[in-house]
């Protein structure tokens, strides 16, 4: 009330018009900017600062982050809470949500909740089984798929309307993202099971770890061959292994991560107190690589704990941050 | 053992099911045995009890009432732990182990097999709509033959023009959903 008061007494003079600056995720993807992404996860507290400080390292250098929404089945601080305060702390969120704790009733709501605050980007998944957790008796919920729920999003937004028919009056206007791991097999089906989170409304995918990157190429390969690529923004994850105890848990530990034996020759070619180093190298010269291959359009980096290091590998990889400062 | 999914490979080889199947295709004879299975609710609970103990013998059924097996290699996707109907997850272990129980091969890798080596490779990029809760425990045999199961998947992969979530409603003499 009083701010439109006072443009009454002192009109502010129209700006010229001007293109606008290719901001956060869809800009960069609109303006086919090789685009950054990383995670943040939220605390296991009431805390809001520990999201405002990694978001306080991420600024200007990625241009979204992902906030994860109970990752690995552990109780955290929700995704959607944990989106608006990256907001505020001045990055923009893609707020991460799964399959496995809510019903599409619960889904639905989540997605209407995170677009009524502002969240630009969602990131839809099925999600880590609760075994995995710290509440590995939890009832599974698995109501839908990742892939339903990506349609499930798409109909929301696109055709105005819930699983149910009635409609969703405003619409939302997210941008909807889906995961995929390249590496997993069956091999062969990968790149089609990419294929049916696009056909089901998927606009940007991020990437289990690349760690075996002509693996990564031969996908890109077949994603490209079916045309996936126009359709669906594919931001390759990294991250750095930083010790051969953190290789050997993401090596035997983590589902779905294909580590080659090349990376723990690396690791362990050179002296102990290098190790952490030589991680960070190898992470750069991925993203390097990766910027070769066609149609990968960005980088997911993932480097839990690591938050202060990302924009050392960014700036070592050659993605400068006054692209995305704005 | 626990009541829970648990990735089950189907007794029958796929070349057998593939083969089989036709036979249970709608025709006349069995959309008349459904609609008389739906008058006659003795003989319907019969029926579905004898439905759920062979499909469970064969293919581990769940009796989720809506069977995906004819688009997923005749492997049931419902045993899958997180129940994917859009499988397979991105947690397959290198040697193909589910996940959650290590030593256990993935069904949707089984899938992938089975729906391969007969041909139908192309089945498991049909979308699979979401499933209805509401028919767990009823035969999908009686659904499928008056035709209540055609729309549980895409016609194709969807790529061309987007699919609709939506289904054509099922009409189960529940309270209608005001709109």
């Amino acid at each position: 009330m009083s701010a439109r008061a006072g443009e009454a007494r002192h009109p502010v003079p129209t700006p010229p018009p001007r293109l606008p600056a290719a901001r956060g995720l869809r800009g960069a993807l609109a303006a086919g900017r090789f685009a950054v992404t990383a995670e943040i996860g939220p605390p296991r507290g009431v805390d809001r600062t520990a999201i405002t400080r990694s978001a306080a390292l991420l600024r200007g250098w990625v241009d979204a982050a992902n906030v994860t929404d109970n990752q690995g089945a552990h109780v955290r601080l929700s995704s959607l809470a944990g989106s608006l305060l990256a907001a505020e702390a001045g990055v923009e969120p893609v707020m991460q949500l799964t399959c496995r704790d809510r019903n599409r009733i619960a889904l639905q709501s989540d997605l209407i909740a995170a677009a009524t605050l502002g969240v630009p980007n969602v990131l839809l998944l099925t999600g880590d089984h609760p075994v995995f957790g710290d509440h590995p008796e939890a009832k599974p919920v698995f109501d839908l798929d990742s892939v339903q729920l990506v349609w499930a999003a798409r109909t929301m937004r696109d055709d105005g309307l819930l699983l149910s028919g009635r409609p969703v009056d405003p619409r939302p206007g997210f941008l909807i993202g889906a995961v995929e791991n390249p590496f997993a097999p069956p091999a062969g089906f990968r790149a089609a099971r990419l294929g049916k989170k696009v056909a089901a409304g998927a606009e940007f995918c991020q990437t289990q770890f690349v760690f075996d990157v002509p693996a990564f190429a031969r996908f890109m390969a077949e994603v490209a061959d079916r045309g996936l690529d126009t359709r669906c923004a594919v931001l390759a994850g990294v991250g750095p292994i930083r010790s051969l105890r953190a290789y050997e848990f993401i090596r035997t530990k983590v589902p779905g991560v294909h580590v080659p034996d090349e990376v723990g020759r690396r690791l362990r070619g050179v002296p102990a107190d290098r190790v952490a180093a030589e991680g960070v190298t190898l992470c750069v010269e991925t993203i390097q690589a990766l910027r070769e291959i066609p149609g990968v359009a960005g980088v997911h980096v993932m480097a839990f704990g690591y938050e202060r290091g990302i924009p050392e590998i960014l700036e070592r990889a050659g993605l400068e941050r006054s692209a995305r400062a704005g | 053992m626990s009541d829970l999914p648990h990735p089950t490979a189907p007794r029958p080889t796929a070349r057998a099911t593939y083969r089989l199947a036709p036979v249970l295709r709608p025709r006349g004879a069995h959309r008349r045995l459904a609609g008389w299975l739906e008058r006659s609710p003795r003989a319907l609970r019969v029926f579905t009890t004898s439905e759920r103990r062979s499909k469970e013998r064969l293919f581990g059924c769940r009796m989720c009432g809506q069977c995906a097996l004819p688009a997923t290699g005749y492997a049931c996707p419902m045993t899958c732990p997180k129940q994917l109907r859009n499988g397979p997850c991105g947690g397959v272990s290198p040697l193909g182990e589910c996940e959650v129980y290590p030593g256990e091969r993935c069904v949707w890798l089984i899938a992938h097999e089975r729906a391969e080596s007969a041909g139908r490779a192309a089945d498991l990029a049909r979308l699979q709509r979401p499933v209805d809760h509401r028919l767990a425990g009823t035969s999908s045999w009686v659904s499928y033959w008056l035709g209540r199961d055609e729309h549980l998947w895409t016609g194709d992969d969807g790529l061309a023009a987007p699919p609709a979530v939506h289904r054509p409603s099922v009409d189960l003499g529940l309270p209608r959903v005001r709109r």
